[in-house]
């Protein structure tokens, strides 16, 4: 972190400082989605925008996400830089044809001759008790596709200086912020800062084991990690930050290091993030594990309202010392 | 409404009049022999892919595009050939995309079903049906906000009044007042079924259920297309909004290269009665001879040289070189 003046914000003060400078930086970003405005969304990530930059910049849209993520990406094509807010993660579903069959591809099926430089911001995470369509961490869905970068912030300063990035990028960049993260509270520089994207942050340091984390769960890591600690098990603690690029190099690197993986992601482990990491660590850093990869993500299962059921649902700090600990001291 | 062809505006220059229709023909009749052009190569298995022939439509993208401005934008369909010519893209590096060649408008990595090109403000063809409606409705959402004065063309078949996307883009146009026209192309078949088979209701109500002004024109007519498509770009371009044209039309051949038994969606007297009796380029000739504008050899001439330019365009073509393998990961990012 630079050396400059910080104060404490809250992930979501972070994010609309980001957008608010973007803005003032650059007259062509504009906020497209439902509720933006003078709600400034369900999570009031956005208050303040509308009357800063007018309704001419910050538009309120009708509940159509096909059709205003389409509008974003025609309207990036031409000239602007929309910023696409898609309220809940779980309704990327419906913006999936603009995102992976338009977005993605049109740079690429041109020839390079149109670009489409757009965010989609929108949410991810579980335990809000909002059951199984509005809990889902689908970043893993876009992860998938070339052509779109994806983008996981776990800090309030993380979230501003790569949301910045995003803005400036070139190309369709999807944005995914843990709803039970926007009251989180952090350090963030008071002067302007950018977060390259596709460089991974070692959270914190050490020696016995590596827990890759993303989003949501490098709190839990780091929470895990403190655990260990009395246990006086040394965990470093590494956030790739964007799954798409990807740092490949500080994740073996760590690996090697440590010789003891667990991977941890919100979404789905099935054919999800997990997978992906856990499958480039054991190629990258095979020689030099004492112990197969270990993978923590959601269950198999829709997300359930009755609280005892969803807080199984996701790794807790608890479940990771317990699969870290038995890790470094087999019983 | 039904729009008639407009005549000539009293007092004004008839030769400026008759040069623009005669320019009219001549696109119609550079879409038709590329299409000719892309039929024999598709049969002769020198095109990869799909080719879905614009034959028949051609008053449809000229009386259209006509009415544009170079820096106005389209975006355009499968069936999209005839929009990229009459925007104003060159015969040769298209024929050299449909074959995959560098020197295509993709470097041939869009293909038949993607051409694009910012110089002609060609926002670029879909192979989604529906899926260009929310670019060309971005795309005039940003010309608003830009106050560039430029109008949108959102190009498609009959057959993506099915996409519930449409009704969305549709309702936020008319709410943000945007530069765009929704062109429905209904050339009477969804692929291999009739569209009344799946188009429940009245094609137009749909678009004046938001308050969209609406329109269907007879697409064979270039001079009736041009006509109400003047008017509905120029509204638009004043603010006053978006439009939706249904431009009824007919494509001559199968849906695609490769739909040759097609009698159990459609029958061979309907195609000829078609052909016969209602072909663009004809009605257009016509009316030409009719007027005393062009003489029968003028037209011959036209359509021999524009022969000759499609030959020469198919050849360069054929001879320009395919790109190098290590473009395959080029473009995936800017
Ligand atoms: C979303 C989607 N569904 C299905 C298809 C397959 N498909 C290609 S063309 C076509 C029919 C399109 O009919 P219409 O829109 O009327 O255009 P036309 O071919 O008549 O020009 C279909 C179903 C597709 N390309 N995209």
């Amino acid at each position: 972190m630079p050396e400059s003046a910080t104060r404490e914000l809250t992930f979501a003060q972070a994010v609309r400082e980001a957008l608010a400078e973007e803005m003032r930086r650059d007259s062509r970003v504009c906020i497209i989605g439902e509720d933006v405005a003078e709600a400034g969304t369900p999570f009031k990530v956005l208050s303040g925008l509308v009357e800063e930059f007018g309704s001419e910049r910050v538009v309120d849209a009708p509940i159509s996400e096909a059709g205003f993520t389409g509008v974003g990406v025609g309207a990036a094509m031409t000239g602007l830089r929309p910023v696409v807010d898609i309220m809940f993660g779980d309704f990327i579903t419906l913006t999936m044809d603009q995102m992976v069959n338009q977005a993605a591809k049109i740079h690429y099926m041109s020839g390079g001759h149109w670009k489409v430089p757009m965010v989609m911001r929108t949410t991810l995470g579980a335990t809000r008790r909002s059951a199984a369509q509005h809990s889902q961490s689908l970043h893993a869905w876009f992860s998938h596709v070339p052509g779109l970068k994806v983008v996981l912030p776990s800090t309030p300063y993380d979230a501003k200086g790569l949301l910045k990035t995003a803005i400036r990028d070139e190309n369709p960049v999807v944005f995914f912020e843990d709803k039970m993260m926007y009251k989180l509270k952090g350090p963030v520089p008071e002067d302007d800062y950018t977060i390259p994207l596709g460089v991974a942050d070692v959270k914190r340091a050490g020696d016995d084991i590596t827990l890759v984390a993303t989003s949501s769960m490098v709190q839990i890591a780091l929470r895990a990690a403190d655990l260990l600690e009395k246990e006086s098990i040394s965990a470093e603690v590494v956030d790739p930050r964007t799954t798409w690029p990807l740092d490949e190099k500080t994740l073996i690197e760590s690996a090697k290091k440590t010789s003891r993986v667990i991977v941890l992601d919100e979404g789905y482990g099935r054919y999800g993030v997990t997978a992906e990491l856990a499958a480039l660590i054991a190629e990258g850093a095979f020689y030099d594990l004492d112990a197969p990869v270990k993978r923590m993500a959601a269950m198999h299962v829709p997300i359930p309202f009755s609280p005892p059921l969803e807080d199984v649902t996701i790794p807790t700090e608890q479940t990771v010392f317990h699969a870290a600990r038995s890790m470094c001291k087999p019983s | 409404m039904t729009m008639a062809a407009p005549q000539f505006e009293a007092g004004a220059d008839t030769a400026v009049q008759r040069d623009k229709w005669i320019h009219m023909y001549r696109q119609m009749v550079s879409i038709r022999l590329f299409e000719e052009q892309v039929n024999e190569l598709y049969t002769r298995a020198l095109m990869p892919g799909l080719a879905h022939l614009y034959s028949g439509e051609e008053a449809v993208a000229v009386g259209i595009c006509e009415a544009l401005r170079i820096d106005d934008y389209i975006t355009s369909t499968h069936r999209g050939h005839g929009h990229c010519l009459a925007k104003g893209a060159s015969p040769d590096r298209m024929f050299a995309e449909l074959l995959g060649k560098e020197a295509g408008y993709c470097r041939g990595k869009g293909g038949s079903m993607h051409i694009a090109d910012p110089a002609t403000g060609n926002l670029g063809a879909n192979a989604i049906v529906g899926g260009s409606v929310g670019i060309a409705t971005g795309a005039a959402f940003a010309a608003k906000k830009l106050a560039t004065d430029r109008v949108a063309v959102c190009f498609f078949g009959e057959g993506a009044l099915g996409q519930g996307s449409l009704y969305e883009v549709m309702n936020l146009a008319q709410l943000w007042k945007l530069p765009v026209i929704y062109v429905c192309e209904n050339n009477l078949y969804n692929e291999y079924t009739h569209y009344t088979e799946t188009t429940a209701g009245d094609v137009l109500s749909r678009a004046t259920a938001f308050g969209i002004e609406a329109a269907s024109v007879d697409g064979q007519d270039v001079r009736a297309v041009y006509g109400i498509a003047s008017r509905f770009v120029e509204r638009a371009r004043r603010g006053e909004g978006p439009g939706f044209l249904q431009c009824n039309t007919y494509r001559y051949t199968g849906h695609h290269v490769g739909d040759i038994n097609r009698e159990y969606y459609r029958s061979k007297t309907e195609e000829q009665l078609w052909k016969t009796e209602r072909d663009p380029l004809k009605v257009l000739s016509e009316w030409l001879l009719a007027q005393g504008l062009a003489g029968a050899p003028a037209l011959k001439e036209i359509q021999d040289q524009i022969r000759a330019r499609m030959e020469a365009a198919v050849k360069f073509a054929i001879e320009s070189p395919y790109p190098s393998v290590d473009e395959v990961e080029k473009h995936v990012y800017a």
